[in-house]
């Protein structure tokens, strides 16, 4: 199972990427596009809302299930990846690279609620 | 501990993402779903169907046992004829869905194939009422044998290539027919709505005919495709659209019921009653407006009351969202209704319960979002 060492992880299966610039970009893990099947459908959130730790704020849709995307911090939306209107699949293909939206973090400093790889990949074993 | 078919170890060494399904580890998929239901429609696909049951009817009073339990009629069908049918309890309630073929020699016997989930309970019943009176019959289940799908427009040329002998008996046949080619049986049956046959070998022979299937060019796929392939073609699957709460009237299913005098069959009664009745629910297709995806138990909201989801998914062919539903009396396709989704209503559109078949798609032009030939 893919779980790239440069990201951080929450148990409900989002990675986040810091950038140079301070804001988090926000995916789904291999994990979680495997057990979802073939995607259909994403539901973005809109630029500039602002969002809670936890708190549900986009949605995949696959032929199996829908299932909600969990803000891994709180913050404001700044960027939404507009491409996956039209390739859904594109997640499948590539969970890592294929993001879903970009936060501006509420607070500065660190976010300990966040899984290193490590405790993350175990996190997923333990389930299986 | 979950069943496994013969084919387990070559689904897993092929990728295969192992669920359980009705207590059996099969195949959901071997990477994408989608791309497998493709291949059915454009090509050719291959499909492990051993979890199902294989029931031998034999004995002079077979064909009798089976007119008895059958909602349609064994006897109006001519040897080598495959006849679709549910089998139903005393209240009319659907037990199971099935495939009865009467084989072209007499010598052989009716040979029906079981649902996996309901095959113990619909054996028990069978005993059961074949135990009543002193019948001459005899009912096999053939654990021995195992069972291919191989569907699409390339399906026959898949086997030409992977099996001749096989091929030969398969290119022989009318639709909705079987065939016998030694221990092999053959039937030009599926549950895709594409061409293509159902074949039934010898367990020690299966694994060498999958894979050279395989090397012939048809695609493995597994049972998510199976579902979308078959809700794409109208066709129920026993526990979503069927169960024993409803009978073949209120299924889509009266088709299958044949009330000529003469024919007294389990739930017949119950059948007539209704039909006296009046104001049966109905079987009809949905096809979403919007954006989103058509799921089992949603609600439907029609100006004749309220209906439910039985089958939903997304179209990969249509490109839309699809369903199958029980509604009340009074819609018909062409009339809007709502739809409670996850947390909003949205529009759908009745149409006909049957969307695709070989390859064309069947619901009015507009509707659905693919260019898919009409």
């Amino acid at each position: 199972m893919n779980v790239p060492d440069e990201l951080k992880y929450t148990d409900s299966h989002e990675w986040v990427r810091w950038e140079s610039d301070g804001s988090a970009t926000v995916g789904i893990t291999d994990f979680a596009q495997e057990s979802l099947g073939d995607l259909v459908f994403v539901e973005l959130p809109a630029v500039g809302r602002d969002v809670t730790e936890g708190q549900a704020c986009a949605v995949v849709e696959s032929v199996k299930a829908a299932s909600d995307v969990y803000a891994p911090i709180s913050g404001k939306v700044v960027a939404v990846n507009e491409r996956l209107a039209e390739h859904p699949e594109s997640i499948n293909a590539d969970a890592f690279g294929a993001w879903l939206f970009r936060l501006q973090p509420a607070q500065a400093g660190a976010h300990p609620r966040l899984l290193d790889a490590p405790q993350y990949a175990g996190q997923v074993e333990q389930h299986k | 501990m979950l069943k496994r078919t013969a084919l387990y170890a070559a689904h897993v060494d092929a990728g295969g993402r192992m669920v359980d399904f009705g207590g059996w580890e099969m195949p959901l998929h071997y990477g994408s779903q989608i791309r497998e239901h493709h291949a059915v429609r454009r090509e050719a696909g291959v499909f492990d169907v051993s979890h199902m049951r294989v029931l031998d009817v034999t004995g002079a009073d077979g064909g009798a046992l089976l007119r008895e339990l059958l909602s349609a009629d064994v006897d109006r069908r001519a040897p080598g004829q495959a006849m679709y049918s549910c089998m139903l309890d005393e209240r009319g309630g659907v037990l199971d869905d099935l495939i009865v073929y009467r084989q072209p020699s007499a010598a052989l016997p009716y040979r029906l194939i079981l649902n996996a989930a309901t095959a113990d309970r619909d054996l028990q019943w069978m005993r059961r009422r074949a135990a009543q009176g002193a019948r001459q019959v005899g009912l096999a289940a053939r654990q021995d044998l195992a069972i291919l799908a191989v569907q699409g427009p390339g399906a026959l040329a898949a086997l030409v290539r992977a099996q001749p002998s096989i091929a030969a008996t398969a290119a022989s046949l009318a639709v909705f027919h079987c065939a016998c080619d030694g221990p092999r049986f053959v039937a030009r049956t599926g549950y895709t709505g594409e061409d293509g046959y159902e074949i039934v070998v010898p367990e020690a022979e299966v694994h060498t005919l999958w894979q050279k299937l395989l090397d012939s060019g048809a695609r493995a796929c597994g049972l998510g495709a199976r579902d979308t392939l078959r809700l794409e073609a109208g066709m129920s699957l026993y526990g979503q659209d069927l169960d024993q709460s409803v009978t073949p009237l209120e299924a889509g299913l009266a088709w299958t019921v044949d009330l000529q005098p003469g024919h007294e069959f389990v739930g017949r009664g119950e059948l007539e009653r209704q039909l006296a009745r009046g104001g049966l629910r109905q079987m009809l297709g949905l096809v979403l407006l919007e954006r989103g995806v058509l799921r089992a138990h949603q609600v439907v909201q029609t100006v004749h009351g309220e209906g439910l989801v039985t089958s939903g998914t997304f179209s990969p062919t249509l490109q839309v969202s699809i369903a199958l539903a029980r509604l009340p009396a009074g819609p018909a396709p062409g009339d809007s209704v709502e739809v409670q989704l996850r947390g909003r209503s949205a529009a759908a559109r009745i149409v006909k319960p049957r969307f695709v078949r070989h390859g064309r798609a069947l619901v009015p032009a507009g509707l659905a979002q693919a260019q898919v030939p009409t």
